[in-house]
């Protein structure tokens, strides 16, 4: 065996320009988000959406791509955050970082108590499974009227802010969305590169080979499925706040199909994958609003030929890992 | 001192007895290999020892405690860990990355240490790249360090493979025929792994079809056929056992009746 044969990183020259390409993705989103900034108004909104999404499908890549688990249900934890801050704050006056708080830790409740069972299901069983949850919650927001005032929705929720201070502005919230988005793709890359985000790497692998090196994967996957729960509670309660209205509508069954293609064209199990396909999911409609009738035409078209050129997502072209 | 005991270990599927009423012993010292004709029930006799399949009957006592029926996880925490048979890899992962995964028993960093990075999660995070490191020197697969497992060549995975379960630092390491697809050239480099692993006190349990691998490694073997243990000893004396002979070699008449006798009774 040639075992004692030095190695002094043998990618050391390519090392240049791999960086360049590993940070595109990142300066896409960066110019992007500037852009907005600078030009305010509509384009800021569309944006500051995108980002708002963009926190949800970082979740979801959480559980999806870091652990390959499938979850059509993360839509329920939106709405139980978006509710609870909508509620706590317009109905009972409360400020809404606390009550943002209180919407995140009563969606990671209901993901233990909903995780710990459905999480043994498999495959299509999970699927099945979490696409009820998101189907029940729906039904919740529809009927308990008292609560959510069913389709009429609630209204003249507060934008968020700190003590007296509120932000307001289109220019405000969309650079507040941006740190709150620029922090949670730092962390998740921090999970990505420690001794969990390895365990759950493992686990989206060979889920017997994870075990049979003493990782408790029922362990894994229900921590991957709170955190991306808290991720989407996070979502759910931003959207309140920077609309100041919510629905049952607005996390329906749209929101995982739009999410789910923000995911996957973005570039699943990637770090800069999520932002980069909500801000792409976003603006393509936008793009394409010259073609007038043929906008939806247009738009699928976009969608098919990324899949063709780029299955695993626009960001794994530039990513280091998926080339061999 | 004994470091694995199986007493009367079964295990059926249905009708089938693929394991039947098997007892023997792993010394703590040296390689001890388990082997038999295709269908002899090693593979089922690995997944019971490592707690993958629960035993119908019997008891397995590791280090002298009891493990039966204990969950996978919780016997590779006692120091118990296997490969497999077709290997598993986390092909998403570099090789680096595949031997650090290894290291998770040994290792506590949690959640909050990950995200906020501590100086003790970079500690251990330093100590783990370290020792994954030695590990791939040890396999020979150091320049292959940063290459996404699925690029490695069979051979090289497999040794992967053996390098990600001594991360885990095992007191017994179950290995399903690690020579099954190498060449020549690389069984008898794994061979010489194999006897260095022993050399370091780890106990070794090597289920394996390659008779010259297992004639030049192992210190003590157990025949199985049909499930039942037929014979045991140094490889010397399995070799000229007339029980083994026959299991191996047969006749054309009888042994496939024999066979389809025991899969019916």
């Amino acid at each position: 065996m040639t075992s004692s044969l030095s190695i002094t990183s043998p990618e050391a020259p390519r090392r240049s320009w791999l960086s360049w390409r590993v940070a595109l993705p990142y300066g896409f989103v960066t110019a992007v988000v500037a852009y907005a900034a600078v030009a305010g108004g509509y384009p800021a909104t569309v944006v500051s959406f995108a980002l708002i999404y963009a926190v949800f499908v970082i979740g979801l890549n959480l559980f999806m791509g870091f652990a390959n688990q499938v979850s059509f249900g993360q839509n329920a934890f939106a709405a139980i955050g978006g509710y609870t801050s909508a509620v706590l704050t317009a109905t009972y006056g409360w400020e809404p970082l606390p009550a943002m708080a209180a919407g995140m830790l009563g969606a990671v409740a209901a993901a233990c108590a909903i995780g710990y069972p459905t999480l043994r299901l498999k495959g299509h069983y999970l699927a099945m499974g979490t696409l009820a949850i998101g189907l029940i919650v729906y039904e919740i927001t529809v009927e308990w009227q008292s609560v959510t005032q069913g389709y009429m929705g609630l209204s003249g929720i507060p934008p968020l802010g700190i003590g007296g201070y509120e932000i307001t502005s289109d220019r405000g919230q969309l650079l507040m969305l941006a740190a709150v988005v620029a922090g949670a793709t730092f962390l998740s890359a921090r999970l990505r590169g420690s001794r969990i985000g390895r365990a759950l790497s493992a686990v989206a692998g060979s889920e017997e080979a994870a075990r049979a090196l003493g990782i408790p994967v029922a362990r894994y996957k229900l921590l991957a499925f709170l955190l991306s729960a808290a991720l989407a509670s996070l979502s759910g309660s931003l959207f309140v706040h920077v609309v100041g209205f919510v629905s049952p509508e607005v996390f329906g069954l749209h929101m995982v199909i739009l999410t789910f293609t923000m995911l996957y064209v973005g570039g699943i199990g990637t770090i800069a994958g999520p932002v980069v396909g909500a801000l792409i999911i976003s603006l393509l409609p936008e793009t394409f609003r010259g073609f007038k009738d043929y906008q939806d035409l247009a738009y699928g078209a976009a969608l098919i030929v990324m899949l063709i050129y780029a299955p695993k997502g626009l960001s794994s072209l530039f990513s280091i890992r998926r080339r061999p | 001192m004994n470091r694995l005991v199986l007493q009367n270990v079964t295990r059926r599927f249905g009708g089938l007895v693929a394991v039947d009423d098997m007892s023997f012993s792993v010394p703590e010292a040296g390689v001890t290999a388990v082997i038999g004709p295709n269908g002899a029930g090693k593979t089922t006799l690995f997944s019971l020892i490592s707690g993958f399949l629960p035993p119908s009957s019997g008891r397995i006592l590791f280090d002298g405690a009891d493990i039966t029926g204990l969950a996978p996880e919780k016997v590779a925490g006692r120091g118990l860990v296997r490969t497999f048979q077709l290997v598993k890899l986390f092909e998403d992962l570099t090789t680096l990355e595949n031997v650090k995964v290894g290291r998770h028993l040994h290792t506590r960093s949690g959640l909050l240490a990950a995200l906020a990075r501590t100086p003790a999660a970079r500690r251990e995070e330093r100590e783990v790249e370290a020792r994954a490191l030695e590990l791939l020197t040890f396999v020979g697969l150091k320049l292959k360090a940063d290459t996404p497992a699925s690029g490695l060549s069979y051979g090289q995975q497999r040794l992967l493979e053996m390098a990600r379960a001594l991360a885990a630092e095992p007191r017994l390491v179950l290995l399903d025929e690690p020579a099954a697809g190498l060449n020549g050239e690389e069984s008898a480099a794994l061979s010489r792994i194999i006897r260095r692993i022993a050399e370091t006190g780890t106990t070794v349990l090597l289920i394996e079809h390659d008779m010259t691998l297992v004639m030049n490694t192992a210190d003590r073997v157990v025949v199985v056929d049909f499930g039942r243990k037929i014979a045991e000893g140094t490889p010397g004396e399995v070799r000229v056992d007339p029980a083994v002979i026959a299991a191996y070699l047969g006749s054309a008449e009888t042994a496939p009746i024999a066979r389809k006798d025991a899969r019916h009774g």
